[in-house]
């Protein structure tokens, strides 16, 4: 309907006059900065991805590992208390091709976003991170994969102590 | 369906000024399992639905709804959060009550603001950012601006908002989850720094980390799991203008109409002589005489008076913020005024130890979100 208008009444407004301020409005930038402390479990699983390990912790009213650890078990409500440390191996469960960066920029080499189950814990219990020297063509569901980590010197007790997970060859199947 | 709405359990973590060894979910873990064991309820079979009260820019996470539940015993159930106080959520577990669909629910508040590093900037973001927030003040200037026009609108005089620091303070003496206790003289209270005049540094209750959690329950269900059942008698709540234009500075109007609300519910016709002790919001010293002037405890002007003749302290007529208040015990954000709730529950049940309260039977509480609102809950608990 509107292509039949051919004047709209009114003053049509250009990119130009947002940019030289002849439209009015106010800008403010949002100061929010927190340092959320990490806790028990999260802090001990942390703590133990500098020493290049990944825990997880045991439930046995539920009879199952998760990764990461947690002080509460959601499925039964009981405690957590007892840390396992798992393989930095693992199978993918799902994965994402992402050819638009985080802060919306289009890049030519897409990241790949992965849920990566871990050896060791139960079926259903992965971390979420990212897959690297690999082709995305080549990315398969149920693909095994291995933890490349940042050298021991340059861990700080962060998830990006993994730099990213890449695939497992044949040869260094346990 | 259920007419009366009882609180059988409570739970409480943290009520420090830090808490580095627990993530907030650690916070609310075990606060949910003091609340669970109080009740002699479990989670994961009993509770049937969930209310957390969270802001997401106090968490520092958007939708926070998505991060409550696990810790609560609430994976895979109802579960929902809701902005305000934490006894907007009392109110909201009240109503699921009543509906008849739900008899046992789980109410939850939070404070983790020793991980808030910009906490004066998240509040500014409270106020209108065309009109007011480019005026680039500290919010507790509205704090001020009120307090100044309560003071010259009922002629109450400093010292007599120094007075409910001294008793807050000093109550808390007789309380463990209080942060700070003290024995303060009126002129030390009054020597202190201004901060937003003529609002002082002490008359301004200082932030802890705690969680408090509380499991509501149908009449059926708590005369089946407590013989200590704290009923809700009446809840109501209300807002006023949020315009720092154009409100009224010096009543609390949103705390007296909330207080008419939960009052017709709960049959109160003379609070004074009807209710027994009262817990109010103490954010700021001289918003304990307000609210108890809005709660009708006393006419305008007079709280100040009753306040200094000791009517308010835990052997007067009408103690109020036994526990130490938000001044004594320390201002949990959004879980402020469940903390406040709490103390009333372990009045009502006799378990408040050496500052229990003789002979009560009927508690008022009263919740105010802050600044710069105008938004507060009144409710009304009886054992």
């Amino acid at each position: 309907m509107s292509k039949q208008i051919k004047d709209f009444r009114g003053t049509p407004l250009r990119e130009s006059d947002f940019q030289e301020g002849k439209v009015l409005y106010v800008h403010d930038a949002l100061r929010g900065e927190y340092a959320w402390d990490t806790g028990i479990a999260i802090g001990h699983y942390l703590a133990s991805l500098k020493k290049g390990v990944i825990l997880g912790a045991r439930c046995d009213h539920c009879r199952k590992i998760v990764v990461p650890p947690r002080t509460v078990c959601e499925w039964c409500f009981r405690p957590l208390t007892e840390y396992v440390p798992l393989q930095d191996t693992g199978t993918v469960n799902t994965f994402s091709i992402c050819y638009v960066t985080w802060d919306v920029k289009r890049v030519e080499k897409p990241e790949i976003p992965a849920v990566i189950e871990i050896d060791g814990a139960s079926p259903g219990h992965g971390i979420l991170h990212k897959l690297g020297e690999v082709n995305p063509e080549d990315v398969t569901i149920g693909m095994r994969v291995q933890a490349v980590w940042k050298p021991a010197e340059e861990r700080e007790g962060a998830i990006t102590d993994i730099l990213y997970w890449r695939p497992l060859k044949e040869v260094e199947k346990r | 369906m259920s007419e009366r709405v009882a609180i059988v359990g409570v739970g409480w973590a943290g009520f420090r000024p830090s808490t580095p060894h627990q993530s907030y979910k650690e916070l609310m873990y075990e606060a949910a399992v003091r609340a669970y064991a109080d009740a002699g309820v479990d989670p994961r079979s009993d509770i049937e639905t969930f209310v957390t009260v969270a802001e997401d820019f106090h968490e520092g996470t958007s939708i926070f709804d998505e991060y409550t539940p696990d810790q609560l015993g609430g994976a895979l159930k109802p579960v929902h959060t809701i902005g305000g106080d934490g006894l907007h959520g009392l109110a909201t577990g009240y109503m699921l009550v009543r509906t008849g669909q739900f008899s046992l629910v789980t109410v939850e508040a939070h404070s983790k603001a020793s991980n808030i590093l910009t906490l004066p900037y998240i509040t500014a973001y409270a106020q209108d950012p065309v009109l007011n927030r480019p005026l680039r003040l500290n919010p507790e200037y509205i704090a001020g601006l009120e307090m100044h026009r309560y003071l010259y609108e009922t002629d109450t005089p400093p010292e007599q908002c120094a007075a409910v620091v001294v008793k807050n303070k000093r109550n808390a003496l007789l309380n463990p989850l209080a942060s700070f206790a003290a024995d303060l003289t009126l002129d030390e209270v009054l020597s202190g720094p201004p901060v937003a005049w003529p609002l002082g540094r002490h008359e301004i209750a200082p932030l802890v980390d705690g969680a408090v959690v509380m499991v509501l329950a149908s009449e059926e269900r708590a005369r089946l799991l407590t013989n200590k059942p704290v009923w809700i008698r009446g809840i109501g709540w209300c807002n006023g203008s949020a315009s720092l234009e154009s409100r009224d500075w010096a009543d609390a109007l949103h705390i007296r109409e909330a207080a008419r609300i939960a009052y017709r519910q709960a049959g109160i016709r003379d609070p004074f002589q009807e209710i027994d002790f009262a817990e109010v919001d103490d954010t700021y010293a001289f918003k304990e005489l307000q609210h108890l002037e809005a709660l009708g405890i006393c006419l305008p002007g007079e709280a100040g008076l009753l306040t200094e003749q000791g009517a308010t302290e835990p052997d007067g007529e009408f103690p109020v913020n036994v526990s130490g208040g938000s001044l004594g015990v320390g201002h949990l954000l959004d879980g402020t005024g469940l903390a406040r709730a709490l103390e009333v529950v372990l009045q009502l049940r006799g378990e408040a130890g050496p500052r229990q309260l003789e002979d009560v039977e009927v508690g008022l509480v009263q919740s105010w979100r802050g600044v710069p609102t105008t938004s507060g809950v009144v409710a009304v608990l009886s054992n």
